[in-house]
């Protein structure tokens, strides 16, 4: 496993800078993030696609990056919770998520952020309902479901104003 | 940042970190030359180990350790917070399913992970308890080791200890009876599903160690790990980086110390982040079966209350059977009982080790006997919410005879659930309502220093060795140690997590940290504030005794000076801080049951509305109340975090949550597959938290302890709302939709075409 033969070379585009990497064959977008490129903010939990808190986006939709395989995505445009606000400052979807209490321990949070991003580019007035739906991938343990569906609507209508 | 603090809900400190991923938890800290580890289990729930073959592991290059028993000391260390009787790694015999044999250690993840798969384990199945009934059956195999508690009459057995409570006589009580209800309920195994898994790293440190944990108690892991290296403490370091969710799963040291004796054996730092299906197979809450019997008087008031409850623990005691003790003994409920026989039993099995989790005991038997209490009314043709309020302890009421008092006007709670989901209004076709009310015991004994340092530009940074696990408790000091020193939240700093720098806390459980740690920093501000008043005494040829210091401000007889004005020119040319030292001592109280009485209850009320769904058994709930009486809320928003978030928690071991075995006492369910916990799409269609507030508690500002109230009485609710909606009662959680849907086809076969019983009583 730890055979160089195995690994192969790729490009990715990760936050919009260009990046070549060797990476081994079976490790998934999430492990080569996290532990090649130590981008730590995309988190690890159930790797099985079932929580949510590995979304990153690629190439315009959001996956489960640890059912993704790197190799997979050579060639792909990658954005994780990183690269949503480069210069520092929140986005207006992050700092709601702040004003309206959608973050206690924070550990699912950037997936929360990535999924709603993504749901509000989908879709930029979405319903509570639709929300929730829209969000069914991700779990919160600390169960801060009405308060992330509450940050998403106020920066939707933040969005509009 | 606004100066309004207590009382406010100024967002998150640390949130910006939080939701823009730069927060760091263990598993994402790093350090050089570090091992990866891996464990070794074997696929049954227990086993004799007959040999244990590393050498295809050890032949992996890149492999750098494989330790099994045998390459511990002898006799094996064992450690667990009330019984030292859990091992590094199992020797001889695994006790349940997930139990570690062996751990290797890689330069790689990968390689750690083929080394673990290419270890040869020569095992043999050995038959599993993992019931209660199995696990008291005279004839069961011993699960825990007599010898390893030689004087206790219990050795013998599977029951680890008995925690009687009692008062008032109870066969005089049962005599005013009009109604005696008894039934049998029971709680299923529900794991903590934290998102964060654990994750531990130690390294060798000169002549002593550091250790990186996921912790809630990193004060208590570094006393463990202490005792078990034989090292000072002094030689201990734990960093505990803020847990990614911990709800009394992360209290207590797990592999820590495996991991410590591995980086030691090493000479190398080694760390082990644990799958979520690990995490599975390390905590869990206690499953229990409780009969109850209570008995009532015509008038609709209690009578007697005769409780049994065994609790499932693991094969290990971890903190489990003070869960047991603590939890069941308030079993009675927030009531005036003139009688009262509580019997609670922690019994081991061959099942994952149960350790603290939200509510600690009480949501077990919550659900009994505040199930027991709706039937009861129903009987006799009470309103269950009259029946409650009728019985309700009353301020400064010792509903508990021999400890702490009724601590709050506790009535108002229930009236505003009940208000809040219409109850006493015609209820829509189709739903039925529940109320239930929680009360949990606070800490029974607490010790937290802090120290507050104010420095020279009127920053302020707190040290509290509180682990802020999603709570809120850094933004809670932040907000005292703001409003009492007058710095704006972005100028406070609060410092945790490293016992080398941070002073002692006892631990972060109980809900006790704004109380305990809040009045540790509430104490070091008022040691600066005094040395501000000596400061400002000198500086204006005052007398001390003339000037106050309060919410950032120095009074002086004539006027009002800023902190700063004060601190500038006191400090002087050389600069320099001011520091205060604060400490929060609760003593234990040797004779009392527990140790110590409530430094304050939990209380709350929960009342639902719900609807069944008659074809596939399946249940919305329509409108969902939970009060709780905070005393104070600090921080206003974050309270009502909490209690939504325990609600929500709350319905996972109602509606959805249990552990499955097979016959064989595996674990079948394992992983966010097959075990589902709520999201987005299962909540309550309407979701109403409120608080009540009368300043009237022991922490900063009249406040209490909260965060675990909101959980405690959800499923007593909930299936009193199912039960009012089709007339049956189920005693089993949880009341997944199958469950329903068999008890309603029974209720159709037992009463075909009849209404349910209770469809005509006025609500």
């Amino acid at each position: 496993m730890s055979d160089a033969a195995t690994r192969v070379p790729i490009q990715l585009t990760v936050n919009g800078r260009p990046r070549a990497l060797e990476v081994a064959v079976h490790h998934t977008l999430l492990e080569v993030l996290r532990d090649d490129l130590a981008l730590t903010g995309t988190k690890e939990c159930c790797l099985v696609g079932e929580c949510g808190a590995c979304t990153v986006r690629l190439d315009g939709r959001i996956v489960d990056s640890c059912l993704v395989l790197a190799v997979e995505a050579d060639g792909g445009e990658i954005t994780t919770v990183e690269g949503l606000a480069p210069e520092g400052r929140l986005t207006r979807l992050q700092a709601a998520f702040l004003e309206k209490g959608g973050v206690q321990c924070g550990f699912c949070i950037p997936g929360q952020v990535m999924a709603a991003d993504d749901l509000l580019r989908r879709n930029p007035h979405p319903t509570v309902p639709q929300v929730q739906e829209g969000l069914a991938g991700n779990l919160c343990r600390c169960a801060c479901y009405v308060q992330i569906a509450e940050a998403v609507l106020a920066a939707a209508r933040e969005e509009e104003a | 940042m606004s100066a309004v603090r207590v009382g406010a809900s100024p967002q998150r400190v640390g949130g910006d970190a939080r939701v823009s991923g730069r927060q760091q938890y263990v598993a994402d800290i790093h350090v050089p030359d570090e091992l990866h580890a891996k464990l070794v289990t074997v696929p049954v729930a227990r086993a004799r180990i007959r040999g244990i073959d590393a050498s295809a592991a050890l032949a992996v290059p890149g492999v750098r350790l494989v330790v099994t028993a045998d390459d511990l000391p002898q006799p094996m260390p064992r450690f667990g917070p009330q019984f030292r009787d859990r091992p590094l790694i199992a020797v001889g015999e695994t006790k349940y399913h997930g139990e570690p044999v062996a751990v290797v250690a890689a330069d790689t993840k990968d390689v750690a992970e083929e080394g673990a798969r290419l270890v040869r384990v020569d095992y043999e199945e050995l038959p599993a308890i993992v019931t209660v009934a199995a696990a008291l059956d005279p004839a069961a195999a011993l699960v825990q080791d007599p010898a390893l508690r030689p004087s206790d009459p219990f050795a013998g057995t599977n029951v680890l200890r008995e925690h009687p409570v009692a008062w008032g006589d109870l066969e005089a009580a049962a005599a005013t009876a009009a109604l005696v209800v008894e039934n049998v309920y029971t709680f299923p195994m529900v794991t903590h599903f934290a998102i964060e898994p654990h994750a531990f790293i130690a390294a060798p440190d000169g002549d002593g160690i550091v250790v990186w944990s996921s912790i809630q108690h990193p004060n208590w892991l570094q006393k463990t790990i202490a005792q078990l290296l034989d090292l000072p403490l002094a030689r201990v370091r734990v960093f505990a980086p803020d847990p990614g969710g911990g709800f009394g799963g992360k209290q207590h040291a797990k592999y820590e110390p495996l991991v410590a004796f591995m980086a030691l054996q090493a000479g190398r730092p080694v760390r082990l982040v644990l799958s979520l299906e690990e995490t599975f197979q390390a905590v869990r809450r206690t499953a229990a079966e409780i009969r109850v019997r209570t008995g009532i008087r015509a008038d609709g008031m209690l009578a007697f209350e005769d409780i049994e409850a065994d609790y499932l623990i693991g094969a290990y005691a971890d903190i489990a059977d003070r869960v047991v003790g603590k939890g069941s003994y308030p079993a009675c409920g927030p009531y005036r009982v003139p009688a009262a026989r509580i019997l609670a039993r922690s019994i081991l099995s061959h099942t994952v080790p149960s350790t603290a989790f939200r509510g600690f005991g009480n949501p077990q038997v919550n659900w009994a006997v505040e199930s027991n209490l709706t039937e009861a009314a129903l009987r006799l043709g009470i309103d269950p919410l009259d029946l409650r309020l009728r019985n309700l302890a009353r301020r400064g009421e010792a509903f508990i005879p021999f400890d702490t008092p009724c601590d709050g006007d506790w009535e108002q709670a229930v009236r505003r659930a009940a208000e809040l989901i219409g109850w006493g209004t015609p209820r829509p076709p189709g739903r039925g309502r529940g109320i239930a009310i929680g009360i949990k015991s606070g800490p029974t004994t607490g010790l937290s220093y802090s120290t507050v340092r104010l420095l020279a530009d009127g920053s302020v940074i707190v040290y509290a060795g509180t682990s802020d696990m999603g709570q809120g408790a850094r933004t809670v000091f932040a907000q005292i140690a703001g409003q009492e020193l007058g710095a704006p939240l972005d100028a406070v700093t609060v410092v945790m997590g490293d016992t080398a720098v941070v002073p002692y806390d006892q631990q972060t459980s109980a809900s006790r940290s704004t109380v305990l740690m809040g009045n540790a920093v509430l104490a070091a501000c008022r040691e600066v504030q005094a040395k501000l008043r000596a400061m400002a005494a000198r500086l204006h040829g005052i007398d001390e005794a003339d000037i106050v210091v309060d919410r950032g401000l120095v009074r002086l007889p004539d006027r009002e000076l800023p902190i700063i004005e004060v601190l500038r020119p006191g400090l002087g040319r050389l600069g320099g801080e001011l520091i205060g030292n604060g400490e929060m001592r609760k003593d234990a109280e040797p004779d009392h049951p527990l140790g110590g009485s409530a430094a304050f209850f939990e209380f709350n009320c929960t009342a639902v509305e719900a609807e069944v769904d008659e074809e596939t058994g399946d249940v919305t709930l329509a409108r969902y109340a939970t009060v709780s009486d905070v005393g104070k809320a600090i921080n206003p928003l974050q309270v009502r975090m909490q209690d939504e978030g325990a609600a929500i928690q709350g319905l996972g071991h109602t509606l959805m949550e249990h552990y499955i075995f097979d016959e064989t006492g595996r674990i079948r369910n394992l992983g966010a597959i097959d075990y589902r916990i709520p999201t987005s799409m299962d909540l309550p269609l309407e979701i109403h938290s409120e608080i009540v507030e009368n300043e009237d508690g022991p922490g900063p500002y009249g406040s209490k302890g909260m965060s675990e109230g909101a959980l405690l009485c959800v499923a007593a609710a909930v299936a009193g709302a199912v039960r009012d909606a089709t007339g049956v009662a189920i005693r089993d959680l949880p009341l997944t939709p199958e469950r329903v849907w068999r008890a309603l086809r029974e209720r159709d076969r037992v009463r075909p075409g009849s209404l349910p019983a209770e469809e005509e009583m006025p609500r």
